[in-house]
This record gives C-alpha cells, structure tokens and sequence, in this order.
C-alpha cells in the first residue's frame, strides 16, 4: 500500500529551482533515506512532506490524501529534528505530551501514551527533567519519543545523528534501526549525508544532487549497479576510480581500450553504434587487485600509501585520463612511492558509464 | 595580561587605584545627597556633608532656664541652675556667653558679665547663673558652645517628604502618582510589541524588511517632534491632560526600542523548535504564547526594565500629556523641579525628595541589573 | 467615581488595557480562523493559505497603529505646522517661523551650546567609559565597581539635577560651603599648588586633546588624499563635517589655553557656578556624562570582551606592551562598538531637556534646544516657532537616522 506518493513535485524560491519534477512512491513500512551532498535539496523535500515549505508544483499525497495545503499538523507526520528541537522550558514529560493537549487529548490519553513511548525508549526515570540536564544521546531520544507518542502514518527523520559524537552516533544508528524493526507498519523518511546511515538504515535510498533524483533503489543495488557515475562515486568510500576509455568492441561484451595499453571485457551489452565512442570505465578501489599475469586495466604510479593493517590504500599520480587512483588493497603491502603499479579487476566489477555520466545498465 | 608567564605586572597596582578612584568620584554625587537627607536643615547649612559623618566641632547657642519659672534667691542675689544639654553630655572645648567671643572661657571657668553678674559651666554642661534681681530676669542667658559632636542623623526629613508634610513637601500624592504613570506605561507596551515582534520575526508576509527599516528609523525620531500635534489631538479627541494621555504617550514612544529589542531576540530562537510547533500542531498564537514568550523572557525583562526607568524618571511627557493646571496629577520628576523652584536653599526637603524619587529606580537597577545589561548589548552591539 | 483615586485607576487600566490587548490578539485570530477563512470543507487549504496571509497584520496593527499615529504622523504635523502661524488662525505663513526664530539671539545660543554638547558629552562619556571598562576587566572587584559606575544610568535626570546643584551649592563667604565644588575652590589661595592643578595640569590636558584631536584629524586627511580605494558619496559630506568639527575644537581647545594663563582666577570668593557663562555648560554636561559612562562602559567592557584572546596573545609574544595593545590591538577591534555607543549619547544630547530645564532652565546663557522649543511652546505658546525648532532638532538627528537605516537594511540582507 502506497503509504506517501510525490508527483512531479518541484520547488522554486523566485526564479531559483532547487527541486525539479521529483517523483517518489513510497510504500507502507518502509524506510527510505534521503542521501546527497549539501545542497542537493534532500532537506527541502523533507521540509515540504512535513508541510513546512510551500509546494511549488506537482502533488503531494499521504495516505492516498492530496496534502498540498494541510497544515502540518493534520499531515499524520512527526518530525525529528536536526538539533531536536526541543522546547528549553518544557520537562522532557511535557515535550512529549504537547502536540497531544494541543490535539485536545484526555489527560489520561495523553498520560499513557507519553509512558508507554518513554518506556520503549528507557526514558522513564527522566520524565521531570529539563532538556539542558540531559545528555546529547538522552536529548535524541526525547526528540524521537516526542514523535513515537504522536503515533504518525510517517516518520521524517532531519539528520538526526549529526549532532551526536562518532561512538554515540553509531549507537543510535543501531537504536533506531531497532526502533524501525520494533514499528513494521510506519513509514519513515530519513534525511542524512552520510552514506553510511543511508547504507545500514535505509530500505531504499534516494540520491538526490542539484536538485534531481539520481537514482532510486537499495542500498545494495546503487553500490553494485550505480546509474550514473555520481552515484557511482557517491555510494561507497573510497569513491569509486573512473578512467577514461574507448570503445573498441561491442555485442554482449563490451571491449574497452584505455589510452595506457590497458584493456578490458566488460560483461555489459552494448550496440552498434557505441563503437568508437568514449566512454568512462568504473572500477572501486576494493575490486582492484595487483596483475600477476600481465594482463592490466590501468598502471598507475604511487604516490601515497597509507598502510592501516588491515587494508593498504594506495593513492596513484593523477593523470590527463583519470583523477589521482585509488586503490584498497587486502592486507599488508610494502609498496615503494614511485613505483608503477599494473592492476586488474574481475570482469563483474566494472562498470561502464557513456559520455553522459549515464550507466550502460540502465539504457 | 597580569598573569601571563608569572610576570606580576607593575601596573595591577595602578590599575586598583585607578578604578577605585573613578568609582569614589562616581558615587560621591549620590552619597552627598543621600547623606543630606539624614540631616536637619541646620546640620545641613552648618557644615558641608562630608563632615557630617566624622565628630565635628561645632558652635551651638543654648539658653538658660527662663528667670521668671526657675530663679532661686539665694540671700539677696537670685540664681538660676540646670544643665544645658538636658542629658545629653557632651564634651565641651570652650563657651562663651555674647556672639562676638564664643570661645573666651574654658569649662569650668567663670564669666564675670559685668555688675556681679556671672555665669559658671562646668564640662558636663551644668551652669549656674548668678546676679541681681534685675540681672537675672526677662529672658535666659544666651551661651554660646563649642563642642565636639557626634555624627548625628535622622529620618525627620522622610517623615516629612512621606506622610507630615503639607503642600509641596509631601511627595506622598506624586509618588502613587508616578506609580500609576509608570506601570501601566510599562505592561502595555510589551505585550503589544511582543506580538508585532513575533510577526516581524517569524511570519512570513510582504513588506516585512520595509517595516523593520522603518522601525530602526522611528527609534532615533526625537520625541519633542510629537509633542505639538499630539497634544492638538488629544485636546481635539477629549482626551486632554490626564493618565489616558499619558499612558498612550508612553506606550507609542516605548514602541520602536520594545519591537526592535523583543524582535532582534526573537529572531534569534532556533528555527527548529518554532518548526516542531508547527509539527505538533499549534497555531500562530499558540507558538506565541507557549513557546515564544517563555523563552523571551530575559529580552522582555531588559526591555520592562527600560521602560520603567524611563517612564518613572521621565519629566517631559508627564509635563505635556498629564500635569493639567490643577497640578492634582504631578509626578515626583515635576515636583521636584517645582521645589527646585521654591525651596532652592532648602536642601533637607530637596535632598530628601529627589532620594525618594531615586530609591525604587535604584532598587531596580541593583536587583535586575542583569537584564538591563543584558538588554543594552542587544539593543546596540548588534 | 473611581477616577478620584489613583491607584484604583491604574490598576484598572492595566487589568482593562492587558486584558483587551490580549483579547484582541485571541479573538481576532479566532474570528480570522473560524469565520472568516473556516479551516473547513471544500477550500480549507486555500482558506488556511489566506488566513496565514492575513495574520501577521492582526498581530501588527496595535503596534503600527500605535508607531503611526504617534510617531510617524507627527514628524509630517511638526512640519506643517512649522510653516503656519497660531495667530493667525493656522494660516500658512512659509517660512517666517524659521525666519523669525533664527533672528533671535536665543536660538542661536541654543544651536551653539547644543553643539558644544554633541562634541564634549559623547566624546567624554565614551572615552570615561572605555577607560572603565578596560581597568574593571582587570581587577577582581571589577564587577563590583563596574555597577557603581553604572548606577547613574537609574537616576532621572531630574535627580541628577538636584545631587549636582548640591554639589554647585554657593554659600556667602564667612558661612561655611555645603557644595563641594566651593569648598575645594576656597582651598585654593593662588599659591604653587593652585597655579599647578588650576593652570598647569589643565594646560597640559588640553594639549593632550589637541594632539589627540589633531592625530585623528590627520589619519583623517591622509586616509582623504590617499584615495584610491571605493568610498560612499554620502560618506563625503559627514567627513567634511568631522574635518570642519575637529578644527572647531581644536581652535577651542587653544583658545582656552591663552584663557587659563591669561584670566585671573578670583581666588577666595565662593562662585556661583551656573552663572558663569559659557563654562556653566560644562557644569551641565558633567551631570549627563556622568549619567552615560556606565552605559559607555557596560557596551565597551563586552565589546572588549569579545576580542579574541589570540589577538591580544600574539600581541604579547610580538613585544608590545599593555598602552600599545590597547590602542593597537583592542580600540581598532571595538570600533564599530564605539561609533554605535558615540551615536546612541549622541542622541540622547540632541534631545536633552530634563538637565537644563531643572538647573537653569536656559538662564545664564546654557539654553539647549530641547529646552528652547520647550519655552517657545508653553510658555510663549507659540507653536510656530516651538514646530520650526523642533525640526531643527530632526534634522540634526537625520544623519543618524540615515546611518541607523543604511545599517539594519545591510545587515538583514
């Protein structure tokens, strides 16, 4: 059941556009994340589902309801807030329980629902406090009890974790997948710029960047199979190496011909016409390994190591036909700078993208 | 700077006595008028109020007892004893008995006053007037004291100025005069710019950053500008002088300061929480009420701290807008220039009243100094 | 009948005004909600649209009516009615107010000792207030003396008035003198000590303010010719204003050196301070100054406060030492806070009333504007003249206004 629907939503600020023609299904019980850099509008389409930011264009719909003009309170949403937002004056108890008085609850109502939702969420011997005398972790979770006692048909989450320090912040990342998992039926959207949230959290991701959705899918299938070379180099960290090529052979396999030497086959259909074209080859820096038999997609000359233990990244020379490379190896290595490096990938994980930036997957 | 690398600077030193010395001329103003209105009008003009406050020797004239009530004949002279200071002793330098030589004998000493006549005194004061029929008679001997007094201070002044006094030197009228000025010249004004504040701060509307400008503007407008035409209005709408005038006066001249104080704070609450409002559900007014006042609270306090020393120690509105000829209506700024007026060299009256005037804005000051800091660096800093 | 007693009306009006303020603010936004644009059937959305736009002025309209009526309209009114005549009927008379008045000499002593007044008080206030502030934020007891200093900012002008005619008291001379400012004057009998406080040391003084005056005055002309740089055009005008003001002072300043050595001092006789003339302005202003260091100082103090430390650190470690972080590093970094604080007293004398009504009431040649607008208004009731004097006083303020404006405009973008 189709739980929030945007159509051909967009948004202007006078003749600045910062969001075209989004649209989005999003189904009951699911929890989608919103991901991409600063500025890419993922706040502002939060902002307008919560009904704080006027549409421009295109319809918003919640629960099959056409919600444009409803103030945000009658959305059935509840929003948590990047700096929780709660109110300095008010008992954590009282936090809990305004939008209920507001709504014109029984005390009794109101009461019980405050205590069970500050029970889920170990809040309870902290009803009387004050904001200022809790802790950043307890303060988030008032945040998101505040919502839990509204009982909304759609959680909207504003990067609620980017105030926590780093230990914290995995906790509550783990916390609120717990939330997620513990309230099957809600529906929750959950803005965020670390792909590492949207990664372990998300039941699909939307990327968005300057204005546009990029891609929208699961979290695995935008690493494994990225639309475009953004989100290919968004998803996954170190981001992914992109060397420029030409296309050399065509039909269920592609061949590809870098202008070093190197060469692949690329097990992704192409066409007649791609012949000769160039094209940008995607290869992650985790997929890469050292050539044993003289076979190589790139050679590349080292620049940096940085050897942690468990993996050794190795930073290759930018040159005129890929930015500096990238390359994560397993395990120990002791890699002289300057040396040159010839590395290969499997053929399953490469990635062609054309002249667009456009992934050959998706034609 | 002192601190720095454990260099005991040599100017810390300076710099105490410095400060110390700005504060002591700061303050000697107000102690000497305070000082004053503890003392008698004779204290007052007898000696400067700095040595009021240390022993001092001082001249003063006492009068034997009357010969008609308490003269003795003692065989065929008469004498008259007592003691001048009626007990209370005080230490004696020197005394004299005529205004041209006040200081010609020591205690314990005779006066021969020509004619038989004498007069002794001893050191506790105790004297003996001794003559003839005709000298001792008609009014008591005059003698003239030196003497060392103590510090001496008194709250016959403010039993005055509060409650005995008559006329213009009871304050009493003006002082709940000033006080039905001020109140309600502060209450009002900040429930009404609160709300303005809010839409200034927070709602969206066409026109807002025109309307802010202007509002900078009429903060330095100079109120003598409003006081023809508003004072033509308030005759012509029947108004006239009194506390309506007033209170409107006071209301619409605190306006700019309270809007731009109240919506500079304002605007400065994080979006977020007036955004989770809207979330929760409440409306305009609601925010305003529930979330919005509470947490302005110090910028509200700042600005009715402002606006009540302003109006209490105001002289000019209350002089146009409500002081009516009856004079029933005055206020104790106007009172006080009046006794300026009349009892210039009455310092007692004068001192008294203008400390009365002084206490409650001083008060204030010392008990919400805080706010009032806090609200200047909002209002000028920015 | 209740108005008889005082207090029971002022405790009905704030009842009656707050609860009908408050009333308005609830009601009128019930009505806007409920009847007007109903959040209800077929148009709500559009409805809740129209009410939010309708909103924001029920909630301003008290204050705007209240800024309109009583402050905005009678800038307009003061003007017409500066340009007619009462006896006439409110005839229109041009410019004959203005005409008549600046032919009176009285004016003219106005304009003068108001200018005298817009130099000395912001410059002492300020300069007494940073001094203040930048000594208290040293010492423990700082904050101690910080608020005796600040005290007189709750004493009406009035009250200030009555504690330094105490001071100014005169007594005749075989009485002994109850103000101060006699009683340290008789001290002096025209002996070394008296040639040193009353004529060296002020002397030397004044040099200082000259030097400090000149110095700024030629950064002022170097900063002129150097040029180059992107400057405002209204920023021309107020420079030559300054240029010609700094010069003014200076030529004072000079003049009252020759002055110092050339009067002779009417030693043991008790004066009668406000009525000497032209120094008994400076009797006046020192009530005001007094009053507004504590306001200089308590701006100034935070202003210094908020300089990084760094700044003055690295100050330290380049060799410089406490005179010269302070006029090099600190006093450069709070200058915006100084011009703000130099314009908010600068405000408050161009509106003094209180001070000169109470101690002279413009005798002796200390009449001020305020005070002469005052006089022409109630007691001459001519409101001709008192209209025209008191748009001289806007437009004294004008420039202010202006920078004020200017300022919020830049600064919300």
């Amino acid at each position: 059941m189709t739980s929030l629907s945007l159509k051909d939503v967009s948004k202007s600020y006078g003749a600045v556009e910062v969001l075209r023609n989004i649209d989005l299904d999003i189904q009951q019980g699911e929890l989608i994340v919103f991901v991409g850099p600063s500025g890419c509008g993922k706040s502002t389409l939060l902002r307008m589902i919560a009904g704080l930011e006027k549409i421009t264009g295109g319809t918003l719909e919640i629960d099959g309801m056409v919600v444009n003009d409803v103030p945000p309170a009658q959305r059935g949403i509840a929003m948590v807030f990047q700096s929780y937002a709660l109110y300095p004056h008010m008992t954590v108890y009282d936090n809990m329980a305004f939008a209920l008085k507001l709504a014109g609850q029984s005390r009794d109502e109101v009461d019980r629902a405050v205590k069970s939702a500050a029970e889920t969420l170990q809040l309870d011997h902290l009803l009387d406090r004050l904001p200022k005398a809790l802790s950043g972790g307890q303060r988030q979770r008032v945040a998101i009890g505040r919502a839990i006692v509204r009982d909304p048909k759609v959680f909207l989450f504003d990067e609620p974790l980017s105030n926590l320090d780093a230990a914290l912040r995995v906790a509550t990342r783990i916390e609120i997948a717990q939330l997620k998992e513990s309230m099957p039926e809600s529906t929750m959207v959950y803005v965020t710029h670390d792909q590492v949230e949207a990664m372990t959290l998300a039941s699909r991701i939307v990327v968005l960047h300057g204005g546009d959705i990029e891609q929208f899918g699961e979290p695995l299938e935008l690493y494994e199979r990225p639309a475009n070379t953004f989100v290919a180099q968004f998803i996954g960290s170190p981001a992914m190496n992109l060397v420029d090529a030409t296309v050399v052979g065509t039909g269920p396999s592609t061949e590809v011909k870098m202008p070093d030497g190197g060469h692949a086959l690329v097990p992704i259909n192409s066409v007649e016409s791609d012949l000769d074209t160039s094209v940008k080859l995607g290869v992650r820096p985790e997929d890469l390994r050292l050539s044993e038999d003289g076979e190589y997609l790139v050679a590349a000359k080292v620049e940096i190591v940085e050897a942690l233990g468990e993996t050794t990244v190795v930073y290759c020379e930018p040159r005129k036909d890929h930015d500096a490379f990238i390359v994560k190896l397993p395990g120990i290595h002791r890699i002289e700078k300057g040396t040159e490096l010839r590395l290969t990938a499997a053929p399953g994980k490469l990635h062609l993208f054309d002249s667009n930036g456009e992934s050959f997957l998706y034609r | 700077m002192a601190r720095i690398a454990g260099k005991k600077s040599r100017l810390t030193w300076a710099v105490h006595i410095s400060v110390a010395l700005l504060v002591v001329a700061w303050l000697f103003p107000t102690v000497g008028l305070f000082v004053s209105s503890f003392r008698t009008a004779d204290q007052i003009s007898g000696s400067g109020w700095w040595a009021a406050l240390f022993p001092a020797e001082q001249n003063e004239v006492y009068r034997t007892g009357d010969p008609d009530d308490d003269r003795v004949a003692v065989g065929d002279m008469f004498e008259v004893k007592g003691n001048i200071f009626e007990g209370e002793p005080r230490n004696i330098s020197s005394w004299g008995v005529s205004s041209r030589d006040v200081s010609a004998f020591a205690p314990g000493e005779t006066a021969d006053m020509g004619d038989g006549e004498t007069l002794t005194l001893a050191d506790d004061g105790a004297y003996v007037w001794r003559g003839t029929d005709d000298q001792i008679s008609g009014r008591g001997q005059r003698i003239f004291v030196t003497a060392l007094v103590p510090p001496k201070f008194s709250l016959e002044n403010y039993r005055t100025i509060l409650f005995s006094g008559t006329g213009q030197d009871n304050m009493a009228k003006a002082f709940f005069n000033t006080l039905t000025v001020t109140i309600p010249a502060t209450i009002i004004p900040i429930v009404v710019a609160a709300f303005a504040a809010y839409a200034l701060a927070w709602m969206e509307f066409p026109g807002r950053a025109l309307l802010i400008a202007a509002i900078v503007g009429l903060l330095v407008v100079p109120l003598q500008l409003a006081l023809i035409p508003l004072l033509r209005l308030h005759l012509a709408i029947g108004i006239g002088k009194g506390y309506m005038g007033v209170w409107l006066a006071h209301t619409a001249f605190g306006m700019p300061l309270a809007i731009y104080l109240l919506r500079n704070y304002m605007v400065g609450l994080p979006r977020d929480i007036i955004e989770n409002a809207k979330v929760d559900g409440a409306t305009d007014f609601q925010i305003f009420t529930r979330i919005i006042v509470p947490l302005s609270f110090p910028a509200l306090a700042s600005f009715a701290i402002f606006q009540f020393l302003w109006t209490w120690n105001d002289l000019l509105v209350a002089k146009v807008f409500l002081i009516d000829a009856t004079g029933s209506t005055t206020v104790m700024t106007n009172q006080i220039v009046e006794l300026l007026g009349t009892r210039g060299g009455n310092w007692e009256i004068l001192a008294t009243a203008a400390f009365v005037s002084i206490a409650v804005p001083l008060a204030v000051f010392f008990a919400m100094q805080r706010y009032l800091v806090r609200g200047l660096l909002a209002g000028s800093v920015k | 009948m209740f108005t008889e007693n005082p207090a029971l009306l002022g405790l009905m009006t704030i009842v009656i005004g707050v609860g009908a303020c408050l009333g308005y603010f609830f009601f009128s936004n019930v009505i806007l909600d409920k009847v007007i644009f109903p959040a209800k059937g077929p148009n709500a959305g559009r409805n809740i649209n129209r009410a939010n736009m309708i909103r924001p002025w029920l909630f301003l309209f008290p204050a705007l009516f209240g800024l309109t009526l009583y402050l905005a309209y009678p800038v307009f009114e003061t003007l017409r009615l500066s340009l007619t005549d009462r006896d006439l009927g409110g005839a229109f008379v041009g410019f004959e107010n203005y005409r008549k008045m600046m032919n009176e000499d009285k004016f003219w002593e106005a304009v003068r000792n108001n200018l005298l007044w817009l130099v000395v008080v912001p410059a002492a206030s300020t300069a007494f207030g940073l001094l203040a502030a930048q000594l208290t934020d040293r010492i423990r007891w700082g904050n101690f003396a910080k608020s005796l200093i600040f005290m007189p900012m709750a004493i009406s002008f009035v009250g200030a008035s009555v504690i330094f005619k105490l001071i100014y008291d005169t007594r005749p001379a075989d009485q002994n003198q109850i103000g101060v400012l006699n009683a340290v004057w008789l001290k002096f009998d025209g002996g070394i000590g008296s040639i040193f406080t009353l004529q060296l040391v002020p002397t030397l003084l004044l040099i200082g303010f000259v030097g400090i005056v000149g110095y700024v005055l030629w950064t002022f002309v170097r900063d002129f010719t150097a040029g180059g740089r992107n400057r405002s055009v209204w920023l021309l005008p107020l420079q030559l204003v300054m240029a010609i003001g700094g010069l003014w002072l200076i030529w004072l300043s000079i003049g009252s050196i020759v002055d110092i050595w050339v009067t002779e001092l009417p030693y043991g006789q008790p004066q009668t301070w406000l009525t000497i003339s032209f120094w008994n302005n400076f009797f006046l202003m020192v009530v005001l100054i007094w009053i507004q260091t504590g306001f200089a100082m308590v701006i100034l103090s935070a202003a210094l406060r908020g300089i990084p430390e760094e700044t003055v650190e690295a100050a330290i470690v380049d060799g410089a030492n406490p005179f010269q972080i302070f006029f090099k590093i600190k006093v450069p970094q709070i200058m915006g806070t100084i011009v703000v604080v130099w314009t908010t007293i600068t405000l408050t004398v161009l509106k003094i009333f209180d001070i000169v009504f109470a101690m002279t009431n413009g005798q002796w040649e200390t009449q001020v504007l305020a005070n002469y607008m005052y006089d022409k208004l109630f007691r001459a009731s001519d409101w001709g003249i008192g209209s025209a004097s008191a748009i001289v006083i806007m437009l004294l303020v004008t420039p202010i206004l202006v920078w004020n404006v200017y300022n919020a405009r830049k600064e919300m973008r």
